[in-house]
């Protein structure tokens, strides 16, 4: 072996060739793409031409309202996906690993199923089963229960339930798997002990459960956090386009879209996205802090 | 009421009804979830018209059920004698858009787990501060919502002349934090004595993580390939910016463009939206219990 061949097959070499693909797709496909955002939302691009503007976009979107209600209903959609698929999601976690529910294979197989579907095939039907006539099923139902026939995608609260309920039908079954998986790396001689002392299965699920589960937790939270103020699709497929009636699906993104790729505004769109960023961060940090997981204590491993 | 049918009060017949109970939740929340696939599925079998018109029906009015859709799905592909040219057209199109799906699928899922193993290969199996340091970068990409790197991305990629092509599409996310993260999470829990071994035999580094350690993360490929292929699969956003010539779409991009305010395409819509799930529906099937192990790595060790 020449002297160069032995180079680079030794241990030293051995572990930068391994990570250099990694380092070059984080320089061309990460980094480069995020200094440009962040540069891009200082400047005004015309058919080439880069004129640098300052803080002059981010004055307009604190004054535009449209980008306040996109900011709004993606903190809303996020905050009320957080109250809907993290509890949820662990209770019915803890039921169906409790040793009392019945065939929870067949359960678990059926409630991943949806997150099969893509957004397209998962809005279609959502549209169609929340469709304003009176044949569309939701609508068949408001009917037995006696009520007259709602346009459902036409206003805030009812369109809001459709996109919700799409939102929990995808996301329930993932996150209670998340959950599952937490469950079973809890040590089983705990609860044996805690028994043995006369606990209850309530005191069991606040005294080892909830505090062991405390990683999975945190990780669902954060997934959560980030999937929720980034949704778009969701809201683009259920009103069949960026338009919805009065913005009522109009999100961070959406907006980021809407100016970036269908009026090609693309530094005003890149200081939509710095927000959004700068958003993501700081809920992200406050929870991590406020949840312990990073803080002033040694971290382990 | 579900933490009470929890409680596993030592009689007998309490067990028994919370069993039941517990039991019967879950028979209604899986109904609950499989409802709105198996509408999608009784309804690709009847008149478009009347879906589009009128939503999907509770009543399944079995009477009107055809395999009209499918049928047109199909045929018009499988023969092109027809006199429809926009049919022609259509269909041919569905197929292709599925071909292209399938073929970025495949293509993403190999390069992705490949590249992804030796990155994590080269963290895990060595001990240097360059390792430790990229580890600490996974996790920074991870933390940074891909939407705000799409528009810039999306300039760079139509400047290096990857617009309209599978590699525009893959090659951003070739690296994929959470595989590696993933891959790495694996490679931990595995003896480093045997590539020391493996050494001794003169083995060469490269050599040692083809021919001795591939073989050993044969799970964690399964659980990933899963993952990555339905991503790939599903992926929607950023193809959708990438491919701009219907030739070029994949199948949910193009479905979307069959989803217009007319309703004239609601029978390709729904049979090819159906269709177009049984895929990874199969893959899921297969390699269900690799991907609970998959998707649970991170969320565990946290």
């Amino acid at each position: 072996m020449s002297k160069a061949k032995k180079l680079l097959y030794s241990q030293k070499i051995a572990p930068f060739v391994f990570s250099l693909p990694f380092c070059l797709s984080l320089l061309i496909f990460w980094l480069y793409p995020l200094v440009t955002g962040i540069l891009m939302s200082f400047q005004t691009v015309d058919f080439g031409v880069t004129q640098w503007v300052g803080l002059q976009h981010y004055t307009k979107l604190a004054k535009d309202p449209f980008f306040r209600t996109a900011v709004l209903n993606s903190v809303e959609y996020m905050i009320l996906t957080l109250l809907l698929l993290v509890p949820i999601p662990m209770l019915l976690a803890v039921l169906i690993e409790s040793r009392i529910t019945k065939a929870r294979g067949v359960w678990k197989i059926i409630m991943y199923i949806p997150a099969l579907t893509s957004v397209v095939i998962s809005g279609m039907l959502f549209r169609l089963m929340f469709s304003e006539g009176a044949g569309g099923q939701m609508n068949q139902i408001m009917q037995w229960l006696g009520q007259a026939p709602i346009p459902w995608l036409k206003s805030k609260g009812t369109g809001w339930v459709a996109l919700l309920l799409l939102c929990m039908w995808r996301w329930t079954g993932v996150n209670m798997l998340y959950f599952v998986s937490g469950l079973n790396s809890i040590d089983g001689t705990l609860y044996e002990s805690a028994d043995i002392d006369g606990a209850n299965a309530k005191q069991k699920f606040w005294y080892i459960t909830l505090p062991l589960l405390k990683p999975t937790t945190v990780y669902v939270i954060t997934i959560s956090v980030f999937a929720g103020l980034s949704m778009f699709l969701e809201s683009f497929m259920l009103w069949n386009g960026n338009s919805s009636p009065k913005n009522i699906g109009l999100t961070i993104v959406g907006y980021l879209y809407k100016r970036g790729i269908e009026t090609n505004e693309l530094g005003y769109a890149c200081a939509v996205g710095v927000v959004l960023m700068v958003i993501a961060l700081i809920i992200n940090f406050v929870q991590l802090f406020a949840t312990g997981t990073i803080g002033f204590k040694k971290k382990e491993d | 009421m579900a933490k009470n049918a929890n409680t596993p009060k030592t009689m007998e017949s309490n067990h028994r009804v919370a069993s039941f109970l517990s039991t019967a939740l879950f028979v209604l929340v899986s109904a609950i979830i499989a409802f709105p696939l198996l509408a999608g599925l009784t309804a690709s079998f009847r008149p478009a018209r009347e879906i589009f018109q009128n939503g999907m029906s509770l009543n399944l009015k079995v009477k009107d059920w055809s395999l009209h859709n499918y049928a047109y799905l199909f045929t018009k592909f499988i023969n092109p004698k027809t006199t429809d040219s926009v049919a022609i057209a259509d269909s041919n199109k569905y197929f292709m858009w599925y071909k292209n799906s399938l073929i970025l699928t495949i293509t993403t899922v190999v390069l992705t787990l490949l590249v992804c193993y030796f990155i994590a290969y080269g963290m895990t199996m060595y001990k240097t501060k360059l390792g430790n340091f990229l580890f600490f970068m996974v996790i920074a990409t991870m933390s940074v919502p891909f939407e705000i790197l799409m528009l810039p991305l999306y300039q760079e990629v139509t400047t290096i002349g990857l617009i309209n092509t599978n590699a525009g599409v893959f090659l951003p996310g070739l690296c994929a934090a959470s595989t590696i993260f993933f891959f790495r999470q694996y490679m931990q829990g595995l003896p480093k004595e045997l590539l020391d071994a493996a050494r001794v035999d003169g083995c060469t580094e490269y050599g040692i993580s083809v021919k001795i350690m591939m073989p050993i993360t044969k799970p964690a490929f399964a659980s990933m390939a899963i993952l990555c292929a339905m991503g790939s699969w599903n992926n929607m956003l950023w193809p959708m910016l990438v491919f701009r010539d219907t030739n070029k779409f994949t199948l949910q991009i193009g479905l979307n463009t069959l989803l217009t305010p007319y309703g004239n395409n609601y029978d390709l819509l729904i049979a090819g939206s159906m269709f177009g799930i049984i895929p990874i529906l199969i893959i899921y099937l297969i390699f269900n219990r690799y991907l609970v192990a998959g998707m649970t790595s991170g969320a565990v060790k946290g």
